[in-house]
């Protein structure tokens, strides 16, 4: 019989996470740090070292969701990871450019995050660099298009 | 591949799945080597779907995601839209939601028993536990008008309030059900063939299981102790006392007795609920369109964590609505669980998983 995990009381509150997450790196950017509530924004290219740090570092354990939002000026990607220990659900945004929609994959962290990453890359054509299989999940794979962008024309009744 | 090697399709359409889905098996001779879980049949572009809808026509919509606990949905919709609205609930109908959340846990779980009963071949759990359902489908019957998609909770409140009489309802039901729940407890913990299947098989432990994303039951089986319901309390969960079920075994019998030991948590809860719903009014009133933003927002379904992410641009249609439903993740968790057992566990391996495709494909 092994132990039961318990997180009853929080280890450390929103706001010295952020600042830790603000001191290591510097160009993310705190948008919120509400009780239980962390947003950032973080650039595209640090994406990966930062939810690294978050894991490792500051003790976020569970991917809870990869959501992607065609803003058809831009994508932006939200990584929500939870924190259960420190009652934390944080909300990492990632911009990126249209005309080159890849972002480093969380799935090496997190395996929870595998068939979120293969649905945004199925409906929204996020390319997730570092993903072990990275392919179609709900539509048939000869379909060529991504249904959930904005530019995708469906009929007159959806 | 070698020769003593071979793939073999368990669906669509198979006796084991309930639901649509696929899964793919090699096998060693009767030992799986590899899995993979095939889903998207039953897709429907939910999320393109509620892009083309305003804010109050997608309420039913919500209930369609799963047809076993269709309310757990709804409410997460209305939850969702009401932060972004930047309102609350009027305090009674936050009561009412809760009592109302819990009849609808049991009743998911009791749909789930009778299918793991009928998967491990005892098929008298199926008549037994579908006639207890029956009993709070009647209660919820009775309070929306539906038996299975309620369409009941309401952005700023609930639809309408409890019928008359409904308080002695609800704990008559509950006082029979307590007793009803030993006798299905005897029949799985007392039935040497179900026990053969169930212990030791599958076992996961609590920190694979946290990376591969798992909440819900599955989870609490494994050794964490991880309920949103208290982490991250919404509604009036805060003040209701009650267990978080765990078990440290993380096997299929783990996952049976934490589902069976929530049935009475449940019961619990409603009854707190009932007997502490303050007077009042039950809906307030919401304007056509929410200001711009975005909100996050999580609840503990009956299968684990669900999430809703909603953006609004202003207007009176969501510009961007995700649904994290826990069993797309649970689903995608299953291959590790699968590999080194033999053909002949499938059944109750996945049968725990308590599959809803409605909400894995949405």
């Amino acid at each position: 019989m092994s132990q039961v995990i318990v997180y009853d009381t929080p280890d450390r509150s929103v706001e010295d996470i952020a600042r830790d997450l603000k001191s290591k790196f510097p160009a993310v950017d705190v948008l919120k740090a509400a009780p239980k509530r962390l947003h950032v924004q973080v650039p595209r290219d640090i994406s990966f070292e930062v939810c690294k740090f978050m894991k490792e570092g500051l003790s976020f354990e569970h991917c809870s969701c990869v959501t992607t939002v065609d803003y058809i000026d831009h994508f932006t990607v939200v990584f929500h990871i939870s924190s259960w220990t420190n009652h934390i659900l944080s909300e990492v945004l990632v911009d990126l450019p249209r005309d080159d929609p890849t972002v480093d994959s969380i799935t090496p962290l997190w395996g929870g995050a595998n068939w979120h990453e293969r649905e945004a890359y199925d409906l929204m054509g996020i390319v997730f660099k570092g993903h072990p299989d990275l392919r179609r999940i709900m539509m048939p794979e000869e379909f060529k298009f991504h249904p959930l962008r904005k530019d995708f024309i469906v009929g007159r009744r959806v | 591949m070698s020769s003593d090697e071979m793939w073999i399709n368990m669906g669509p359409q198979h006796p084991f799945n309930h639901g649509l889905w696929n899964l793919r098996v090699k096998l060693k001779g009767e030992t799986i080597t590899q899995a993979e879980p095939i889903i998207g049949y039953l897709h429907r572009g939910w999320e393109k779907m509620v892009e083309n809808r305003t804010y109050s026509q997608i309420v039913p919509l919500a209930d369609r995601l799963c047809y076993g606990s269709s309310l757990s949905w709804n409410h997460l919709y209305c939850l969702t839209a009401e932060k972004l609205y930047g309102i609350e609930a009027p305090d009674r109908a936050k009561y009412i939601r809760v009592a109302v959340l819990e009849l609808q846990r049991i009743t998911s779980h009791l749909t789930w028993l009778m299918a793991v009963g009928t998967d491990l071949g005892s098929y008298t759990i199926m008549t037994w536990s579908i006639r207890e359902r029956e009993l709070f489908l009647d209660l919820l019957c009775k309070l929306s008008g539906a038996r299975m998609t309620y369409n009941y909770c309401r952005i700023g409140g609930v639809r309408n309030d409890y019928p008359e009489n409904y308080e002695r309802d609800v704990l008559r039901v509950l006082d029979e059900f307590e007793k009803r729940l030993r006798d299905l407890e005897s029949l799985m913990d007392e039935n040497e063939p179900f026990l053969m299947r169930t212990v030791g098989i599958s076992k996961m432990d609590g920190k694979t299981a946290m990376n591969l994303g798992l909440t819900g039951p599955i989870m609490r089986a494994s050794g964490v102790d991880m309920d949103l319901r208290k982490l991250d309390p919404y509604e009036v969960y805060a003040d209701m006392k009650f267990e978080v079920c765990t078990h440290t075994d993380g096997d299929v019998y783990a996952r049976y007795r934490v589902r069976m030991d929530e049935m009475r948590e449940s019961m619990k809860i409603v009854r707190q609920a009932l007997s502490e719903t303050p007077a009042g009014p039950i809906r307030v009133k919401v304007p056509r369109c929410p200001p711009k933003g975005n909100v996050v927002c999580h609840v503990e379904d009956p299968r684990g964590e669900s999430l809703m992410y909603m953006v609004s641009d202003g207007s009176e249609k969501p510009y961007r609505l995700k649904v994290r439903s826990p069993n797309f993740v649970n689903l995608s968790a299953s291959p590790p669980m699968l590999v080194g057992f033999k053909i002949s566990d499938v059944p109750a391996i996945m049968g725990v998983m308590d599959m809803c495709i409605g909400e894995t494909d949405r």
